[in-house]
């Protein structure tokens, strides 16, 4: 069994954005491997340590060449292979992301296509939907628990509801996103699951030696052009602006200068 | 929160190649996570975080420079970087790995026999065995080569007898690597020094832990006892010979300390320039007044000259050009940088930087033993002094 998992990279979410003209400046900053993709490559790690069905990870990711570096943090992680689709990801939209990702998964035929929900920088969450639906494969979004079927025909993916947990049953291959409680320590099974296995909560921090094997490891470098995508843009960014700062609050005399104002200033009444 | 990034004016990250970014950011992401939210707990407590010293090893911060016995073999530059981040977090789980690493695994590794090299090394980089370094005495510390603690040959052992003190992780370890002058070897007057191991159990060896510091709280620091103590002659490193080995292993802890110790300063200058910024006084965040600016200034300019002397310390290093005299300058500097960046950092705080929700007064506290161990401040001045001079103001 093979997973592809997809792999952008972001601004580092804890840094402050700042705008300049319009558009965000993104010099100086520090990139990081968006949390939910990360999130992503330690399920799939799960998933392959635990079954003993997985017999490749590949991680995909689409930019310029600065974009390796995340890369080859996935592959410290564990991940066995690279790919690196050379474009610039800043400007491409959810549709573009799409089309390569599909003429990826069409290369590489993966069992699962397994990715984080959206991107903290966009927060689109659209992509994965996209591909499924390019590719007329089963989705299922927002895995909070998963579980593989001892013979790998199908994944069982637990989703967050209201009041509780949904499970949905998709044959494979298919196309999975995942949530953030996907990191808990026993949100991952398969048959090869011991009982009472735990892993530490959250992503897994690359040790020393997965970073000197990582040197190792291949990244196939793609351009969009040997794919065969075409990329016309259907979405533009006409402008940024950082959201306005919040006014000061004021005192009122008497509870009916208040339901005034609410009436005719805030207009909530 | 990191010195690169938009803070980095001099582009120093450019310095570092993939690997080393990578362990940096993989360190200090394991700080951030498992460290800083108990390290608070600890200090107050006064006990070392135990349970961390699995997911340490796990990661292969022991003795990570180490080619083979389980070691990832990563460069000098990342070693440094590892300190760094660790000593962000608190200068005593820095000071554990930092004596697991440069004085247990490197003199084992330098000085030991294949034989205890395959005995102990891959326990010790695992995290299975923790180990400690006995050089130091009540009555020696910046002079080892006075040390009281003697090794007698006896048949096919070696008797030893003495105390070693301020011993780094001595109560947790299960081996300690012991200096001590070898009767009938060398001069009377200047008996030969040699190293040994001796492990936890031995009938003789005991340890005391050193209770009421005010400083490195969440490490464990210990008095080494040996009462007749007879180890097997096997345990004997062969290659350690005299006090430079011993001078060897300090020299790689005190590289690690010159990283380190900029680790806790950035803690300090971060935790005061985000507090600056938002705290006000008369109408406007203390940052914009001269004097704090000042202040967070020359906290800046010290860490970022201390960086590039350290990053310099590993470029020689790896070239093996290293020498003691540069190896003095970095310890003395970027420690000296280090404590004056937390009592600032404390004092831009105002009464919130006596408190331990924030961090610099225990950076700050931890940093007066820092400024001591491995070779006092002042000691530095005058290893520095006699390579300028030519003359020697410590000895006769």
């Amino acid at each position: 069994m093979k997973i592809l998992v997809t792999a952008k990279r972001v601004p580092d979410p804890e840094q402050k954005v700042k705008v300049q003209g319009d558009a965000i400046d993104l010099s100086g900053m520090n990139f990081v491997v968006n949390p939910f993709d990360e999130y992503a490559v330690e399920a799939a790690l799960r998933l392959k340590e635990s079954s003993g069905a997985v017999d490749e990870i590949v991680v995909l990711t689409i930019g310029s060449k600065d974009v390796t570096q995340q890369l080859r943090s996935c592959l410290a992680m564990g991940a066995d292979r690279g790919i690196l689709v050379e474009g610039d990801d800043d400007s491409l939209d959810s549709e573009q992301t799409a089309r390569i990702i599909k003429a990826v998964y069409e290369r590489e035929s993966p069992d699962l296509l397994l990715m984080g929900k959206q991107a903290v920088d966009g927060d689109n969450n659209q992509v994965a939907q996209l591909v499924a639906g390019k590719l007329d494969l089963p989705q299922a979004c927002f895995a909070g628990q998963l579980e593989l079927e001892g013979d790998a025909s199908a994944i069982t993916v637990g989703r967050e509801i209201d009041g509780g947990m949904e499970f949905k049953k998709v044959p494979l291959p298919s196309v999975v996103t995942v949530d953030l409680r996907i990191v808990m320590p026993t949100a991952v099974k398969t048959a090869g699951s011991k009982d009472n296995q735990e892993y530490a909560e959250g992503p897994r921090y690359a040790s020393l030696k997965g970073i000197m094997q990582a040197k190792k490891k291949k990244i196939d470098e793609i351009s969009v052009g040997d794919l065969g995508v075409e990329l016309e843009q259907w979405v533009k960014t006409t402008s940024v602006e950082t959201p306005p700062s919040r006014s000061a609050g004021i005192k009122v005399e008497s509870v009916d200068e208040l339901v005034d104002k609410l009436q005719n200033e805030a207009k909530v009444l | 929160m990191s010195m690169y990034g938009e803070y980095d004016f001099l582009m120093i990250e450019s310095l570092l190649g993939d690997e080393e970014r990578m362990v940096r950011d993989s360190v200090r992401t394991f700080v951030r996570d498992r460290v800083m939210p108990i390290i608070q707990k600890h200090y107050r407590a006064g006990t070392f975080p135990t349970e961390l010293i699995p997911e340490i090893a796990g990661l292969g911060l022991l003795g990570p420079t180490i080619q083979g016995y389980g070691g990832a073999g990563v460069s000098h530059l990342a070693y440094g970087l590892i300190m760094q981040e660790l000593e962000r977090g608190d200068s005593g789980v820095r000071s554990f790995a930092s004596v697991q690493s440069g004085l247990v695994i490197h003199p084992i590794h330098t000085f030991g026999s294949d034989a205890q090299k395959e005995r102990w090394l891959p326990g010790l980089i695992s995290g299975e065995l923790i180990g400690c370094f006995g050089l130091t005495e009540p009555d020696f510390g910046s002079n080892p080569s006075g040390m009281r603690t003697t090794a007698r040959k006896d048949g096919d052992g070696y008797v030893l007898n003495g105390t070693k003190r301020w011993i780094t992780n001595g109560n947790l370890s299960h081996l300690a690597v012991v200096f001590a002058k070898v009767e009938g070897e060398g001069t009377p007057e200047k008996p030969h020094i040699g190293a040994f191991v001796v492990e936890r159990g031995t009938d003789g060896f005991s340890t005391l832990e050193i209770e009421g510091k005010l400083s490195l709280r969440a490490s464990v620091t210990s008095e080494l006892h040996f009462e007749d103590c007879r180890i097997p002659a096997d345990n004997r490193l062969p290659e350690a010979r005299g006090l430079k080995a011993a001078l060897s292993c300090l020299n790689n802890a005190r590289f690690g300390i010159a990283f380190g110790a900029l680790g806790a300063a950035k803690a300090c200058f971060f935790e005061a320039l985000e507090y600056a910024k938002e705290r006000v006084q008369f109408d406007r965040p203390i940052a914009g007044y001269q004097l704090v600016q000042r202040k967070l200034v020359n906290m800046y300019s010290d860490i970022v000259q201390g960086e590039l002397l350290a990053f310099r310390m590993a470029e020689l290093k790896a070239n093996g050009q290293l020498n003691p005299a540069a190896i003095s300058l970095g310890k003395r500097n970027n420690v000296k940088v280090a404590l004056e960046c937390a009592r600032t950092a404390r004092d831009i705080l105002g009464a919130n930087g006596v408190v331990d929700d924030y961090c610099p007064m225990r950076h700050m506290n931890n940093l007066e033993s820092v400024y001591t161990y491995e070779g006092t401040h002042d000691i530095h001045t005058l290893i520095i002094g006699q390579r300028l001079t030519g003359l020697a103001a410590f000895s006769g």
